[in-house]
């Protein structure tokens, strides 16, 4: 057997806290990758994934350092070589794909100046040779019009356009490792098949190596042969693929398998309890990092981190592996009830069509029509309905959105409320009864709530806004709200910056709740929360329903969260809609080719239900 | 008060800090307290020969009128502190509020507001000045509304600049959302937002301004003889700054330490409260 291509022995990356004692933001990491080898690395936001992946290119971030154990690429350490030998291994030995890879690209060079200057950096190539060879990349990567595409600007590119690009670039050097920091993230679902079929096709037919960083264990698992799961800085579990996923060991792995909503599953993601310790909060504690969330958690865990062990085929880190192997943790899974739904229509749509332009005197006088971002759309929700708008970026799901909630103009049609609210108008022209019927909840929970007010100013806003209250019943008020979104009364005093992402949007939803609302339209509330926290809130959501017979429009990109949520739904794309029923219907049955483009292209973590996945979806 | 309390820790933090609160915390006690502290009256004039230097009598020496320069310089900086003071408060209070207001509203408000602080930004502020005190005659009441518009200006501008960066968060669109007055939003979600990029500008509005009226008062138009003031000492002896060089030196030094006090405390300010000095933006 050949020397593998990567080694990292027992590494720790952190920075000392103001009391000398080492903060981790990863510990203790052990792991080899032969060449050829692809290695995907799963974890929620802030477990350091990001930091090991650089780490292995020899840098750190500001203020990050390498505490403790060794790193080898190739027989040598990143971290102890000149920087001129770094230089080439980076690009050279080595290639990092980013996230964004519009923000990755100069925007004042053309494409062609920048992959030029890799070239000529990282390959042998004469100058003469540099044309042929970036085409030759550019084909490589399956760009459309190779001679053109040069020639632009990163804007005049697609998301998708941008991505292929950087991994021509990663290519230009002839790397025998790929390193990919969330590649797709950014990217519509079915832009994100097309690009993962081409990172698949690249690792088989050049045998490069691969570590793929993301939150995501679906994308994971269609391009990589072996999994590595990160919790809090360590890595938990590690294995290949198929025993990995067939039979998950670790209690955090098996606890983020069940909070992952999946088409045709019909039962609720089940969460995980808690969220993740910040590192500074974590401190140099011993035990395991996972031991507050865990339901197997013992006191040894809480005092002594676990030994790293190997049980059924692959590499586990807990002291309660027989626990869990015997699937203590596996509680019934609550199927999915049908709600009874009121007969009366809540909101009514009619015709609906939004434009961003402003329609200019000069313009309506030539009969021009101003461009529209959605066109005719009709729809209605009952009581106590959820409704989900599915979508891509650009389908016009958050402006409809914004309209109802008076944010936006519209341009024709009509929208009431209960039969009788008239909704068309702005924010300014209804009367408060009516505004307090409808209230929004925002996609990013750090944005919507104001960093200068404390939770207990925020909530008691609408309270005030809405309702005559006596302070003492406000305050009662509050505590209660705080309750109904399952958060302790002492969060009062809190502001938000001293809270989690997942805590902040229960904060966003209980502001929502404070109005006592008919209807609640959620925009995209869970796509920014890690996956074991997004399956309580969809919980929390079917509770508040059930409690309440609120309504509610959930847009998402999210085809699985919709089916898990929502009763019915209604497809979009360009602003127009291109399919609508009740969810069981439309997702057992899809008619539109939409739609069926948009369910095929959802990554599914289950290797047994993958028959399909060379396939790769075109959408035209 | 408690965040009040928490920007003093972070300002008295730093070493620049430190030294400018203790510059600018000496000048106002001492504007405070110095009428039963001085040694002399501020107009009373000695027998003995003027240009005398410092003596066991008058530490500070004499001017050209006998008069003890001490005395005149601990009793300099009361008119100037005082119109500053208030001057500021009201350029911060005025220009913030029309600076929100054209952020948040947009459109036509922006524009109207915008052109108008163009148009004032084109007038020389001085030769304004004068005309204004020549018309009104320089009461402090007059200084105080003068320079408090002129430097409210400025502070439209930046509070303008500030608040386009906080009106395109969701918290904003969700009070919109849930009917909130302008007002309401301005002064609950908005203002809260700006205030650190406020104050970090009115600490430097405070310091140029001091400066200004200094600089009338050199050029004979802030404050009226015999009433001491810094400006007006160091324009009053300067020809004879070769034979008595302390009736010059002594408000000179008095001015400067005030306003390194001010820039000092001003960069602590923007250290603690994370605001960029040079763009005043939050970064």
């Amino acid at each position: 057997m050949t020397a593998p291509l990567l080694t990292i022995e027992n590494l720790s990356i952190g920075f000392r806290g103001p009391d000398d004692q080492p903060v981790f933001i990863v510990r203790e990491v052990n792991m080899s990758l032969a060449a050829g080898e692809t290695l995907g690395l799963v974890g929620e936001s802030g477990c350091g994934k990001s930091s090991l992946l650089l780490a292995m290119m020899g840098y750190y971030k500001p203020g990050l350092g390498r505490l403790s154990g060794s790193l080898s690429y190739d027989g040598e350490d990143p971290g102890l070589i000149s920087s001129h030998q770094l230089q080439a291994l980076r690009g050279g030995g080595m290639a990092l794909i980013p996230q964004n890879a519009g923000q990755a690209l100069t925007p004042t060079l053309r494409i062609k100046a920048q992959m030029i200057e890799v070239l000529r950096l990282h390959s042998d190539l004469a100058p003469s040779a540099w044309h042929p060879r970036c085409i030759e990349l550019f084909e490589r990567v399956k760009l459309p019009a190779p001679e053109q595409m040069l020639k632009r600007y990163p804007h005049e590119l697609s998301g998708g356009q941008q991505q292929r690009v950087a991994i021509a670039m990663a290519l230009a050097g002839e790397p025998n490792l790929l390193l990919l920091d969330e590649p797709t993230t950014g990217l519509d679902v079915t832009t994100q098949v097309e690009v993962l079929a081409l990172l698949q096709e690249i690792c088989r037919d050049l045998g490069t190596a691969m570590v793929y960083v993301s939150h995501d264990i679906q994308v994971i698992q269609k391009v990589c042969n072996q999994i590595a799961i990160m919790y809090a800085g360590e890595i938990v579990e590690m294995g290949s693929r198929a025993t990995l996923l067939a039979a998950p060991v670790h209690p955090y792995t098996q606890g983020l398998l069940a909070s992952i909503p999946r088409l045709h599953q019909q039962t609720l993601p089940r969460p995980i309890a808690g969220e993740m310790l910040q590192p500074v909060h974590r401190g140099s504690s011993v035990g395991c990092g996972y031991a507050n969330r865990c339901l197997l958690a013992t006191d040894q865990c809480q005092a002594t981190s676990p030994a790293p062990r190997v049980v059924m085929d692959r590499w586990v880190k807990c002291h309660e592996v027989e626990a869990a192997v015997a699937g203590e943790l596996i509680r019934p899974a609550q199927k999915l009830l049908a709600p009874a739904l009121g007969e009366n229509l809540l909101l009514a749509v009619e015709d609906l069509s939004v434009s961003y332009q402003r329609p200019s005197l000069v313009r309506a006088l030539l009969g021009h029509k101003p461009l529209a971002t959605v066109q005719g759309v009709t729809f209605g929700i009952r009581q106590g309905e959820i409704l989900g708008l599915v979508g891509e970026s650009g389908s016009g799901k958050s402006t409809i959105l914004k309209t109802i909630a008076g944010l936006q103009r519209s341009l024709s049609g009509r929208i009431t409320l209960s039969g009788t609210d008239d909704l068309a108008g702005p924010v300014e022209s209804r009367a408060r009864g009516c505004l307090r019927k409808v209230q929004l909840v925002f996609q990013n929970p750090d944005a919507s709530l104001n960093p200068r007010k404390t939770i207990g100013e925020i909530l008691r806003r609408p309270l005030e806004l809405y309702f005559e209250l006596a302070p003492t019943v406000m305050n009662d008020e509050v505590d209660a709200l705080l309750h109904r979104v399952n958060l302790p009364e002492s969060y009062k005093g809190r502001f938000p910056g001293q809270l989690s992402g997942g805590e902040k949007q229960r904060v966003a939803i209980a502001r929502a709740l404070a109005a006592k609302p008919e209807l609640i339209l959620c925009d995209e509330i869970t796509s920014a929360l890690d996956v074991s926290v997004q399956a309580a809130i969809l919980k929390l959501l079917l509770d508040l329903r059930a409690d309440s017979g609120v309504s509610l429009l959930f847009v998402s990109h999210d085809l699985a969260v919709v089916e898990t949520l929502c009763d019915s739904v209604l497809v979009l794309e360009g602003g127009e809609v291109r399919e609508a029923g009740l969810c069981a219907e439309v997702f057992k049955n899809p008619q539109h080719a939409y739609t069926q483009a948009l369910m095929k292209a959802v990554p599914i973590a289950d290797p047994r239900k993958r028959k399909d996945e060379n396939d790769v979806v075109h959408i035209t | 008060m408690g965040a009040m309390v928490d920007i003093l820790k972070g300002v008295m933090a730093t070493r620049s800090g430190k030294i400018g609160v203790v510059l600018v915390t000496f000048h106002l006690v001492l504007a405070l307290v110095a009428p039963w502290l001085v040694p002399f009256d501020f107009d009373a004039q000695s027998a003995v020969i003027d240009h005398a230097g410092p003596s066991l009598a008058h530490w500070a020496g004499l001017d050209i009128l006998g008069r003890d320069v001490l005395t005149r310089t601990m009793l300099g900086g009361r008119e100037a502190l005082l119109v500053t003071l208030f001057g500021t408060g009201l350029a911060v209070i005025w220009g913030s509020f029309f600076g929100v207001l054209a952020g948040y509203l947009g459109g036509r408000v922006d524009d109207l507001i915008m052109r108008s602080v163009d148009i004032f930004l084109a007038i020389p502020w001085m030769i304004f000045l004068l005309l204004v005190i020549a018309s009104f005659g320089n009461a402090p009441m007059v200084m105080i509304l003068t320079l408090g518009f002129f430097y409210g200006i400025g502070v439209v501008r930046m509070a303008r600049a500030a608040t386009l960066e906080v009106v395109v968060k969701d918290y904003v669109l969700a009070a919109k959302a849930r009917g909130e007055s302008t007002l309401s939003i301005m002064a609950n979600e908005i203002l809260p937002n700006v205030r650190d990029v406020l104050m970090v500008e009115s600490a430097m509005r405070w310091s140029w301004m001091l400066l200004a009226f200094s600089a009338l008062s050199f050029l004979g138009f802030g404050v009226t003889p015999p009433t001491p003031d810094w400006g007006l000492m160091i324009a009053n002896s300067r020809i004879y700054l070769a034979l008595a060089p302390w009736p010059v030196l002594m408000p000179m030094i008095a001015l400067s330490s005030l306003i390194i006090g001010i820039n000092l405390t001003a960069d602590a300010l923007a250290k603690s409260l994370g605001v960029d000095k040079t763009t005043r933006a939050l970064v």
